[in-house]
C-alpha cells in the first residue's frame, strides 16, 4: 500500500472541511421561508439562488437535515408513468438526475439498472402495454417484454408457471435508477449553503402569522421570522402545516415501510416490481436488498415497523425468489407519505397570494427532487406555476379534473 | 394495533378489517353544490388524534364505526353504525346533515 496514503490517515490535524454551515442565528426577515429541509426544500433553495439569484433564504427543518422521507426512502427513479402530464414532468426529473452529480459537483452515485413492472394478470398485461404505448409517445424508452427476454435481464428470477401467480410479461423501462438518497439532499444543501442561503435544522415551524390573503410571518420553536414568501414542502406533515395556513388537502398521511437484507454479492442488477403481488426490491451497491411495498391498511401518524408488513411482502418476495429465504433481514423502518385519491402530487399555487405548495408526495416522491425543486423555485420566484405543474395544481380537486397514476403509482414507488 | 373488536364478530385480527374512511356528514343529495361534493369527496381532514371512521370486517361484510387515535395507533371504541344514524336516510327530504 502506497505509504503517502497510510500517513495521509493517520495524520491527526487532517481536516475534513465541514461543508454544510452549523445553524446560524435567526434574522428578523427573509424574501424567502422554506418549510422543511428535505430533498425537495434543498433543491427548490438551490435553484432559487442559482437560476433566480435568490439568496435570501432559510430553510426551517424541524429534526435533521433531510431525516424525513429523504432518508427513508428506497430510492428508485424511473419515468415509466399512466398519464402524458405524469410522464413528461417525470421524464424532466430523470433528465435532471442523469446530469446532477456534476451540477452539483457531488457525486449522488446514480446509477442505472434498468426497471421491470411484472404483469401476472391479463389486466396486468393491458396496463403495461398502455403505459409502454404513453411512454414512447412522450419520448420514453419502454417497452413490453416476455419471459424470454425477461430471463436475460434477471436470470435468477423464478418465471417457472408453476407457481400461485406466474409471470406473464414485463413493462422494462430502460432509464429505471437507483441513487445515494442522503447525497441528493447533501448535494443541494452544500451547492444552496454555498450560496448564502441559511439551513435551520431543529427549527420547527409550530405557526403561521396570516393577514388577510397573505402570510406575513412565520413563528418557530426558536422564535418568529418575517417572510416575503414561504414555501411548504413538509410531506406527511403538509395536512398540519395547510391547517395553520387556513387551507384544506386532499392528503392522507399513511405510513410506507421498507427494509433491506444483509449484503450479499452483487446478482440483481435490474429493479424489479410487482404490482399485483405488492412487492418491489432492488440490490443497493452495498450489496443489501432494498425491498418494500405498498403503504399501510389504515392512516396514521408514525413510523412504527410492523410484521405484518413483513409477513405479506416476504411471502411474495419468495415466490419471485425463492433463494431468499436462507436470507437474513438488517434493517426495517417506515415514512410517512402524503397520500392523494389520484397517486399524483399537489403543487403551485394555493388559496394564499404568497404561499406556495409541494405536496402530495406520496410513495413516489424521491424521483422527482430535482425538478420539483427546479420549478417550485420557479413558481415561487415568478409567482405563477408554469404550464408543466398545472395538470397538479390544487384546483384540480373542485374541478373534478384529477390526474390518475395509480396504475403506476400504487406499488412501484 | 394487532386486533380490533367488531361489534358483531368480537375480536379479531387487525387483518381482516378495512377502513372506510372518516364519518362525515354527507352533502344534501337534492341541494349539495359541486364544490361540497368535491370537498367531501376528495377533502380530508387528516387529523393527528382521535378520529371517527367507517370501518368493515371483511369475511362478514359488517360495517361499523370505530374510535381510533392516528398518533398512538390505538383503537379507542368500536360500535355500530346503529348506534349513530338511528333513521334511515330518506333521499328525496332535506338532508339534516348526517351524524
Ligand atoms: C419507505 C419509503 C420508500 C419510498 N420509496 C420511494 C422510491 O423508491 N422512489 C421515489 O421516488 N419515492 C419514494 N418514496 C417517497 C419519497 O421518499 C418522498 O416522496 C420524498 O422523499 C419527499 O421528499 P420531501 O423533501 O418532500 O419530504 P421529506 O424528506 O419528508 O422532508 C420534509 C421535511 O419537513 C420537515 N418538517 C415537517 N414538519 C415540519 C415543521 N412543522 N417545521 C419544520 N420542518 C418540518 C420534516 O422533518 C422533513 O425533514 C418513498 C417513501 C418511503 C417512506
Amino acid at each position: 500500500m502506497p505509504f503517502g496514503l497510510l500517513k495521509y490517515g493517520l495524520f491527526p490535524s487532517r481536516r475534513v472541511p465541514r461543508r454544510i454551515p452549523p445553524t446560524p442565528e435567526l434574522k428578523p426577515s427573509y424574501d424567502v421561508v422554506i418549510i422543511g429541509g428535505g430533498g425537495h426544500g434543498l433543491a427548490a433553495a438551490y435553484y432559487l439562488a442559482t437560476v433566480h439569484g435568490i439568496t435570501n433564504v432559510a430553510v426551517l427543518e424541524k429534526g435533521y437535515l433531510a431525516g424525513g422521507n429523504t432518508a427513508r426512502n428506497t430510492a428508485i427513479i424511473r419515468s415509466n408513468y399512466l398519464t402524458p402530464e405524469g410522464v413528461r414532468f417525470y421524464d424532466e426529473s430523470v433528465r435532471l438526475y442523469q446530469g446532477l452529480s456534476n451540477e452539483l459537483g457531488f457525486n449522488i452515485m446514480y446509477s442505472e439498472r434498468g426497471h421491470l413492472t411484472l404483469a401476472h394478470t391479463d389486466a396486468a398485461v393491458r396496463t403495461m402495454r398502455w403505459r409502454a404505448e404513453v411512454n414512447k409517445h412522450c419520448g420514453v424508452n419502454s417497452e413490453l417484454i416476455f419471459p424470454n427476454d425477461i430471463r436475460k435481464l434477471a436470470p435468477s428470477l423464478n418465471l417457472s408457471q408453476d407457481v400461485r401467480y406466474p409471470i406473464l410479461a414485463a413493462l422494462h423501462h430502460p432509464p429505471g435508477s437507483i441513487a445515494r438518497h442522503d447525497a441528493v439532499a447533501w448535494g443541494y444543501a452544500i451547492g444552496a449553503a454555498r450560496r448564502g442561503v441559511e439551513i435551520h435544522q431543529q427549527t420547527e415551524v409550530t405557526g403561521l402569522k396570516r393577514e388577510g390573503n397573505r402570510i406575513v410571518a412565520v413563528e418557530t420553536n426558536r422564535g418568529t421570522v418575517a417572510c416575503g414568501k414561504v414555501l411548504q414542502a413538509v410531506a406527511g406533515s403538509s395536512t398540519r402545516l395547510a391547517d395553520m395556513a387556513g387551507f384544506r388537502l386532499p392528503i392522507k398521511t399513511v405510513p410506507l415501510q421498507a427494509c433491506v437484507s444483509q449484503p450479499l454479492k452483487p446478482f440483481l442488477d435490474p429493479i424489479i416490481v410487482s404490482g399485483s403481488l405488492h412487492a418491489y426490491i432492488s440490490q443497493s451497491s452495498r450489496g443489501e436488498l432494498v425491498m418494500g411495498g405498498s403503504t399501510d391498511p389504515y392512516s396514521l401518524y408514525s413510523t412504527r415497523s410492523t410484521l405484518e408488513f413483513k409477513e405479506t411482502l416476504m411471502a411474495h418476495m419468495l415466490e419471485l425468489f425463492p433463494f431468499l429465504s436462507e436470507v437474513r433481514l438488517l434493517r426495517q423502518w417506515a415514512g410517512m407519505a402524503d397520500m392523494t385519491p389520484d397517486f399524483s402530487p399537489v403543487m403551485g399555487e394555493t388559496p394564499l397570494a404568497n404561499y406556495y405548495l409541494d405536496a402530495g408526495w406520496g410513495t413516489w416522491g424521491f424521483k422527482a427532487t430535482p425538478v420539483c425543486g427546479k420549478r417550485m423555485a420557479e413558481t415561487v420566484a415568478t409567482g405563477k406555476a408554469p404550464d408543466i405543474l398545472h395538470a397538479f395544481r390544487l384546483s384540480r380537486f373542485e374541478e373534478f379534473a384529477q390526474a390518475g397514476e395509480r396504475g403506476a403509482a400504487s406499488v412501484g414507488h | 394495533m394487532k386486533t380490533m373488536t367488531c361489534p358483531l364478530n368480537g375480536v379479531r385480527n387487525i387483518s381482516e378489517f378495512v377502513c372506510g374512511g372518516e364519518v362525515r356528514a354527507m352533502p344534501d343529495p337534492a341541494s349539495g353544490t359541486d364544490a361540497e361534493w368535491a370537498d367531501y369527496v376528495f377533502m380530508e381532514n387528516n387529523k393527528a388524534g382521535v378520529v371517527r371512521e367507517w370501518w368493515c370486517h371483511t369475511p362478514t361484510s359488517f360495517w361499523f364505526i370505530a374510535e381510533r387515535d392516528t398518533v398512538t395507533d390505538e383503537v379507542l371504541r368500536t360500535y355500530p353504525a346503529g348506534d349513530v344514524f338511528t333513521a334511515r336516510r330518506d333521499f328525496d327530504a332535506p338532508n339534516e346533515g348526517g351524524a
